[in-house]
């Protein structure tokens, strides 16, 4: 199974039960906005702890209450980009792309050859444009040869022809390894050919 | 005349200033940065005392803390006797007033850190982690290039106030020239005496330019290190 999540998230003075297995290349969690898809990304990822329950990942447990186990972000080998990019503001593009320690500088380079950055290397990331950013927030997260790719609404904000060409990057590395996308648009989670789980309100 | 030489003891006021502000900044810096860490990232019990204790020094009298000092150093004192057993005294010598200027200076070192520390984007924190990141690593490639003008501010602010530490300096080491006369203590010695007006208005002068400068320095790194942001 390539995702196996069933927690129970604290939000606010509720807590609610987030449960779904997928073994699709891509699978999209959708739902309105303000549901908190994202904090289920980010449990995902290990920056917020679920109240309990269990994480499976590729096979790897990450997070476990039963079991004591709750491994920390850096050892969960799960690259996120997230909707605001958080690139690192006092690092270049090719910097930012490097950050994770695998990273050479062969596989920078063809990383920005790959996602049309190659001109853009030497930049400050507030001298980016919002796709540009998205971009180099997606190389950084790949080229830390992750075990998944955990996506924040990877779409949003993005031109029609910047859609197209994000689109088949990420079918492109759905190829290599298993994709989670976290939207509110069904039409995005349909275009990559995701398998949808819905996520309803509390 | 003001634009005469500086004689030796004008000369000498200014390198036990420098050299105590100096240490003053330089040791008090590591602990400051603690303080400023643990205050804006950790909770635990007892953290407003902990707070106000090292705000302590900026609104009681200097007097009250040279004396303190006193107590604490003299021979009967708790780090006067752990001195004393390493062979260290550091009562009536610069390094005294570099502890005086020190303790009198943390207040003003931690302030900026820690509100650096506090308007930081920590999420940034948490996108390196995610990229595989050590916890070192995330601190010393994220957190401390991101707080760095926070830094700057502390180092400046903190070297300029040990420059102009005086009650404390005066209570816990006196002012002896050359050793421990700094220029404020320098000037007031001057002023207490008669004809010697134009070498307190020389080294007033030289107090200014030595502020003057060290702001001047601080806006400018300030500047160059948050050039790439927002």
């Amino acid at each position: 199974m390539k995702f196996d999540v069933d927690i129970r998230l604290r939000r606010g003075d509720f807590s609610r039960h987030i449960a779904f297995q997928s073994d699709a290349a891509v699978t999209a969690l959708v739902g309105p906005s303000g549901i908190g898809k994202t904090s289920i990304l980010l449990a995902i990822a290990g920056l917020v702890r679920p109240e309990s329950g269990h994480i499976r990942v590729a096979g790897r447990t990450l997070f476990d209450a039963a079991a004591g186990i709750d491994m920390p972000p850096r050892d969960r080998g799960l690259g996120v980009v997230f909707q605001d990019g958080r690139l690192f503001p006092h690092l270049r593009v090719r910097a930012n792309l490097g950050y994770a320690h695998r990273a050479s500088p062969v596989a920078i380079d063809a990383m920005a050859e790959r996602l049309g950055l190659s001109a853009l290397l030497d930049r400050w990331p507030r001298n980016l444009s919002g796709g540009e950013a998205r971009r180099v927030a997606l190389g950084r997260a790949l080229l830390a040869q992750p075990a998944a790719l955990l996506l924040d609404e990877p779409l949003s904000n993005l031109d029609p022809a910047r859609i197209a060409a994000t689109l088949e990057l990420l079918a492109e590395a759905s190829h290599s390894l298993p994709l989670l996308q976290v939207t509110h648009v069904l039409a995005e989670a349909k275009a990559l050919g995701a398998t949808v789980v819905t996520v309803a309100g509390p | 005349m003001i634009l005469a030489p500086l004689s030796l003891a004008e000369t000498q006021a200014i390198m036990v200033s420098l050299k105590v502000a100096g240490l003053a900044t330089l040791g008090a810096m590591p602990l400051a940065f603690g303080l400023a860490f643990v205050l804006a990232r950790r909770r635990f019990p007892g953290k407003s005392l902990a707070d106000a204790l090292v705000n302590l020094p900026l609104v009681l009298p200097p007097v009250v803390t040279g004396y303190l000092l006193l107590l604490a150093f003299g021979r009967n004192g708790f780090a006067g006797q752990a001195l004393s057993a390493l062979g260290i005294s550091v009562l009536f010598r610069w390094t005294g007033a570099a502890i005086a200027a020190g303790v009198m200076a943390l207040p003003l070192m931690v302030a900026p850190m820690r509100q650096a520390l506090d308007s930081m984007d920590r999420r940034l924190e948490a996108a390196a982690a995610t990229l595989g990141a050590s916890r070192w690593r995330v601190f010393a490639t994220i957190t401390v290039p991101l707080i760095l003008p926070g830094i700057i501010a502390a180092v400046v602010l903190g070297f300029a106030k040990a420059v102009g530490e005086f009650g404390a300096t005066a209570i816990f080491v006196s002012s002896i020239p050359g050793e421990t006369e700094t220029l404020p203590l320098a000037i007031n010695a001057l002023l207490q005496v008669p004809g010697r007006e134009a070498s307190a208005l020389r080294l007033a002068v030289l107090s200014i330019a030595i502020a003057f400068a060290a702001l001047v320095g601080a806006q400018y790194w300030q500047r160059r290190a948050a050039r790439h942001r927002t």
